[in-house]
C-alpha cells in the first residue's frame, strides 16, 4: 500500500485572476492557478529560479510585472495574465533569448513565440550569441551551452536541492554567465556523478543523453517512433521507476516520473544510464 | 558534506595569507569573500591552488567558489603583473581625460568602471600584490570647508579621522547617548517625525523601515550599512567615511539600538581603500574603548559590533538584497522580492538595510531632535542632501545643500558653467536635465516631476565639448558590463541596447533601431529582478526624449 502524505490542512485564498474569482490554497503560487502559462526556468521539482522571466503577469498596485512562478497568492489580489503589457514583456524576453541562444530543440517555445509575434532575428545578424561548440567529454552526456538560458535548474538539481554533489555552478557575470565547473574543468574532472538529474530539468536540451546528442547529429532522432514504457529499476532495492524510452526496439534515454514518490524525478548513474546490457545480444 | 576538492595545492603566500585571513573566525561560507580578498590581495590573482585551499577550509564545493570569485571583476583568476593600475574611464573621467591617462601608464591598465573619486577625475587606482592600493591622484579639499551651515560634512577635513578623542571634542557620541536616554521606540519615533528617507537611492522613509524591522519577533536582527555606492558618478559615501568614519560607527550603533540588532556589517566597495582602512581603525579604536561590544557607553545589556565586508568590484551588491548573497558568501545576484529585508533578510533574518548618508543624518536628528530636523529642507524632502558634482566643471567635489536649493545655485557653488550641454541627475539609472530647466528646486518630488531622480546624489555636468553620443554609449557598456546575469530581460537587453546604440553612434543605425531600444528597455523596467535592470534604459530614454539627442 502507498502511503501518500496530504500534509496539513490548508486555508484557501480567493483572488481574482483575469477577471474571475480563484481560491486557491494558502502559499500557492500565480502560476500554480494559471493554465497555459509558458515557463522555462519553473521546473515542478525545484524551488523557483525567477530567472526566465517568461510567465510574468500584471498584478494590481505592482510597479513592475511579477513572476507567476514564484509569488504567492494573496488574498484579493488582481492579477491579469494577458494584456498588451504582458504580452510585450513575453514576446521581449523570447525575441532576446531566441536572438543569444539557439532554441531549435526547446519544447513549445515555437508556438509560444508565434503566438506573440516574437522575431528573434530583429536584432540583427551582429546580435552577441552564446554560440559554442559542445562539450562532448565523456560517454554519457553532452553539454551544448549554445542551448543554455541560464535557468538554474542543473545547477539546482546538482547542488543542495537533489543530488549535493555541487559540481556545476553559475560563473562569470552577465552576459558572460556560464555554467561552469571549476576552472572550467572537463566533466571527468570534476565532481560530477553521472546522476544524469540535470539532464532531467533542463528545459532547452543544452544538457542531453549522448545517444540522442549522436542519433540528432545522424538525423535518425524520431521522437514520433519512441514509446515510453514505465518500470523498476532493478539495480537495487530501493525501487525507482525508470521510463525507458525506446525508439526502433532501443534504449535512447532513460528518465523517471517527476510525481514518483521515490525519485521526484532522480536517479543514480546506474538506473539513468546503466541500460547498454539490455541491449547486448 | 562529503565535498570533492582539487589535487592544486596552494603556496606557502597564498596559504598563510588565506590562514590569516580566516585566523580566529567561524570559517563558515560567509568567509568567502574575505579568503578570496586574501588570496588576491597576496599574489594578485587567485590560483586553483588557492581557491582549493579556501574550500577545504571552509567547506565550499570548488564549482560554487569559482562561481563566485570569477561574479567580481577585482579578482583575476588567471596570473597578471603583481601591480595593475585600474584606470576609470567612466562618465566623469571619460569627459576629463581618461584615455590618455590610461595611454601613459607604464604598468598593466586595467579599465574600470567607476571608481568613485569622480571629482579628481580622471581617476585611477594603483593596486599591488602584498603592497596594497593607493589613489594615483593628488588629495582635494572640500570645496565648502569651514563653511558654517555644513551638517553632514561639518567635520569632514577638520577632524583628524584616526582620532577617536577628536571626533568626541567635536560632538561625536552625543546622539548615541541621546538615543539611550530616549530608548528604542522613541529612536525610531523621532526619526519618523523627521521624515528621513533615505538616500541611497530609492527615498525609502527610514522610519518606517527600521519600525518594521524592530517589531519582527524573530532574531536576531541584522543591520547592513550599504556603502557600495557604486552609482557612476557618486562618491558622497566615500566623502563621508575618509573624513568622519567615526560618525558612521556611532550612527550604525544608535540604528542598531534602535532596530534591536546585535551584529552589524558595513560593506564597502572594494575600489575604496582609504576609506576601508580609516573605518577599520574607527573599529578597533571604538570596540577598545567600549563604543562597540558589550554594555556600550555604559548601558546595560546593550551588545553590538560591527564587521567590515569589502566588495570586490560588482555594482550590483549595492543593491539591497545582492549585499545580502555577497555577505552570506554566494554570488550577489538580487533577490526576489517579497519577502522583504525587514522580514527576510541578510542569512534569512529580519534586517535593516541602510545607506551611508541616511545614517549619517540620524546623528543630527537625534541630536537636534525630529521636529528640528524636518523644519530643513521642503515639507516632504527633509533635511540637507550631499551632491556629488563631477564632470564639465571648475570646482568638483562634494556639496551640501538644504532639499530645495536649485541646481542652478548648486552649479553656482561649483563655479558655474558656460556653454551648459545638459545635466545628469542621478547617476547612470537618473535622468537628464536642460539647460534651461536648471532652477529646478533640488528636492525628491520636484526631480520626480521634472522626469528624473536626485537619485544617490550624482549631478554630472556636461558642457559643449562634450560627445553626448559617446557618453550615452558608456552608460550603455556600464549596464552590459554590471548585469548580473540573472535574469532574461537584463542579461541579454543590456547587451542588445548597447548594440544598438554602437550603431546608432557609428552612423549606421535606422529607425527600427529606436523602435528596438523603445522595446527592449520597456521589457527591462517592466521584467528585470531588480532596479539595475529597471533602470538601465532611464539615462538614453531621457537623453532621446528630453534632450532630444538626434540619434
Amino acid at each position: 500500500m502507498t502511503v501518500v502524505d496530504i500534509g496539513l490542512p490548508r486555508r484557501l485564498v480567493e483572488f481574482t485572476l483575469d477577471g474571475e474569482q480563484v481560491a486557491v490554497p494558502e502559499g500557492s503560487t500565480i502560476l500554480s492557478a494559471c493554465k497555459d502559462m509558458p515557463t522555462l526556468c519553473y521546473g515542478d521539482t525545484l524551488e523557483p529560479a525567477n530567472a526566465c522571466r517568461v510567465c510574468m503577469v500584471e498584478v494590481e498596485g505592482s510597479r513592475t510585472l511579477v513572476p507567476s512562478c514564484s509569488r504567492k497568492v494573496e488574498p484579493g489580489m488582481v492579477v491579469r495574465t494577458d494584456t498588451e503589457r504582458t504580452r510585450h514583456s513575453r514576446r521581449m524576453v523570447l525575441e532576446l533569448l531566441g536572438s543569444a541562444t539557439d532554441l531549435s530543440t526547446t519544447p513549445q517555445v515555437a508556438e509560444w513565440m508565434a503566438e506573440v509575434g516574437a522575431d528573434p532575428t530583429r536584432f540583427g545578424p551582429d546580435a552577441a550569441t552564446v554560440a559554442q561548440p559542445a562539450h562532448v567529454d565523456n560517454a554519457l552526456y553532452v553539454r551544448d551551452y549554445s542551448k543554455c538560458i541560464l535557468c538554474y535548474k542543473c545547477v539546482d538539481a546538482c547542488g543542495d536541492q537533489w543530488q549535493n554533489t555541487f559540481a556545476i555552478a553559475v560563473a562569470g557575470r552577465g552576459f558572460d554567465s556560464r555554467i561552469s565547473t571549476e576552472f572550467s574543468a572537463p566533466l571527468p574532472d570534476s565532481a560530477c556523478v553521472y546522476c544524469g538529474n540535470c539532464i532531467e530539468v533542463c528545459p532547452t536540451g543544452a544538457l542531453s543523453f549522448r545517444r540522442e546528442y549522436d542519433k540528432r547529429a545522424e538525423g535518425t532522432w524520431d521522437e514520433s517512433k519512441q514509446t515510453a514504457t514505465t518500470t523498476v529499476c532493478t539495480f537495487c532495492g530501493v525501487g525507482c521507476n525508470l521510463t525507458l524510452h525506446v525508439q526502433d526496439n532501443e534504449i535512447v534515454k532513460v528518465t523517471s516520473p517527476h510525481d514518483s514518490s521515490v525519485t521526484h524525478g532522480n536517479l543514480c548513474i546506474k538506473g539513468r544510464f546503466g541500460w547498454q546490457h539490455v541491449q547486448n545480444t | 558534506m562529503d565535498l570533492r576538492f582539487l589535487e592544486a595545492a596552494p603556496s606557502t603566500v597564498e596559504q598563510d595569507a588565506i590562514d590569516a585571513a580566516l585566523d580566529g573566525t567561524d570559517c563558515g561560507r560567509d568567509q568567502l569573500l574575505p579568503a578570496l580578498h586574501a588570496a588576491n590581495d597576496a599574489v594578485g590573482w587567485i590560483s586553483e591552488g588557492a581557491l582549493n585551499h579556501i574550500c577545504r577550509r571552509l567547506s565550499v564545493p570548488p564549482a560554487e567558489a569559482y562561481g563566485v570569485a570569477t561574479f567580481y571583476s577585482l579578482f583575476a583568476m588567471e596570473e597578471r603583473p603583481r601591480k595593475v593600475v585600474h584606470v576609470c574611464v567612466d562618465l566623469a573621467c571619460k569627459v576629463n581625460g581618461a584615455e590618455a591617462l590610461a595611454a601613459a601608464q607604464t604598468d598593466y591598465v586595467v579599465r574600470s568602471p567607476c571608481l568613485g573619486v569622480c571629482e579628481r577625475a580622471p581617476a585611477a587606482l594603483a593596486v599591488e600584490a602584498g603592497v596594497g592600493s593607493e589613489y594615483l591622484m593628488p588629495e582635494l579639499p572640500l570645496p565648502q570647508k569651514g563653511d558654517p551651515s555644513l551638517r553632514l560634512l561639518r567635520r569632514v577635513g577638520v577632524v583628524d579621522p584616526s582620532s577617536l578623542d577628536d571626533y568626541r571634542a567635536a560632538g561625536g557620541y552625543a546622539a548615541l547617548r541621546n538615543a539611550f536616554l530616549l530608548g528604542p521606540q522613541d529612536v525610531i519615533r523621532e526619526v519618523t517625525e523627521a521624515k528621513l528617507m533615505g538616500r541611497g537611492g530609492a527615498a525609502f522613509p527610514t522610519g518606517r523601515k527600521w519600525a518594521a524591522t524592530a517589531g519582527q519577533p524573530e532574531r536576531p536582527h541584522y543591520l547592513v550599512c550599504n556603502a557600495d555606492e557604486s552609482e557612476p558618478g557618486t562618491f558622497k559615501d566615500r566623502v563621508l567615511m575618509e573624513g568622519d568614519p567615526f560618525a558612521v560607527i556611532e550612527a550604525m550603533t544608535v540604528a542598531a539600538y534602535a532596530t534591536g540588532c546585535t551584529r552589524g556589517y558595513l560593506y564597502i566597495r572594494g575600489e575604496y581603500p582609504q576609506a576601508f582602512t580609516r573605518l577599520q581603525n574607527a573599529i578597533d579604536v571604538a570596540r577598545e574603548r567600549g563604543f562597540l561590544g558589550t554594555n556600550i557607553m555604559g548601558q546595560p545589556g546593550f551588545e553590538f559590533d560591527i564587521e567590515i565586508r569589502r566588495g570586490a568590484g560588482a555594482y550590483i551588491c549595492g543593491e539591497e538584497t545582492a549585499i545580502f548573497n555577497s555577505i552570506e558568501g554566494f554570488r550577489g545576484e538580487p533577490r526576489s522580492k517579497p519577502p522583504f529585508p525587514v522580514e527576510k533578510g541578510l542569512f534569512g533574518k529580519p534586517t535593516v538595510v541602510n545607506n551611508v548618508e541616511t545614517l549619517a543624518n540620524v546623528l543630527l536628528i537625534l541630536t537636534e531632535g525630529g521636529q528640528a530636523y524636518q523644519k530643513i529642507g521642503t515639507a516632504q524632502s527633509t533635511g540637507s542632501k550631499l551632491f556629488c558634482v563631477s564632470g564639465t566643471v571648475p570646482r568638483p567635489g562634494v556639496y551640501e545643500v538644504a532639499f530645495g536649493t536649485t541646481l542652478r545655485e548648486l552649479l553656482d557653488l561649483a563655479g558655474g558653467v558656460e556653454d551648459l550641454r545638459a545635466v545628469l541627475l542621478g547617476g547612470a539609472a537618473g535622468g537628464f536635465v536642460r539647460p534651461d530647466e536648471i532652477d529646478l528646486p533640488l528636492t525628491m518630488e520636484d526631480a520626480r516631476a521634472a522626469g528624473t531622480t536626485l537619485g544617490s546624489g550624482v549631478v554630472l555636468v556636461l558642457d559643449g565639448t562634450v560627445d553626448v553620443g559617446g557618453f550615452l554609449l558608456r552608460i550603455a557598456e556600464f549596464f552590459r558590463d554590471e548585469s548580473c546575469g540573472q535574469c532574461v530581460p537584463c542579461r541579454i537587453g543590456t547587451v542588445r541596447q548597447e548594440e544598438a546604440l554602437h550603431r546608432i553612434v557609428r552612423r549606421e543605425g535606422d529607425s527600427q533601431d529606436l523602435v528596438l531600444l523603445r522595446d527592449v528597455g520597456r521589457v527591462m523596467r517592466d521584467s528585470s529582478i531588480c532596479g539595475l535592470g529597471q533602470t538601465a534604459w532611464n539615462a538614453i530614454e531621457s537623453a532621446i526624449d528630453r534632450l532630444g539627442v538626434q540619434l
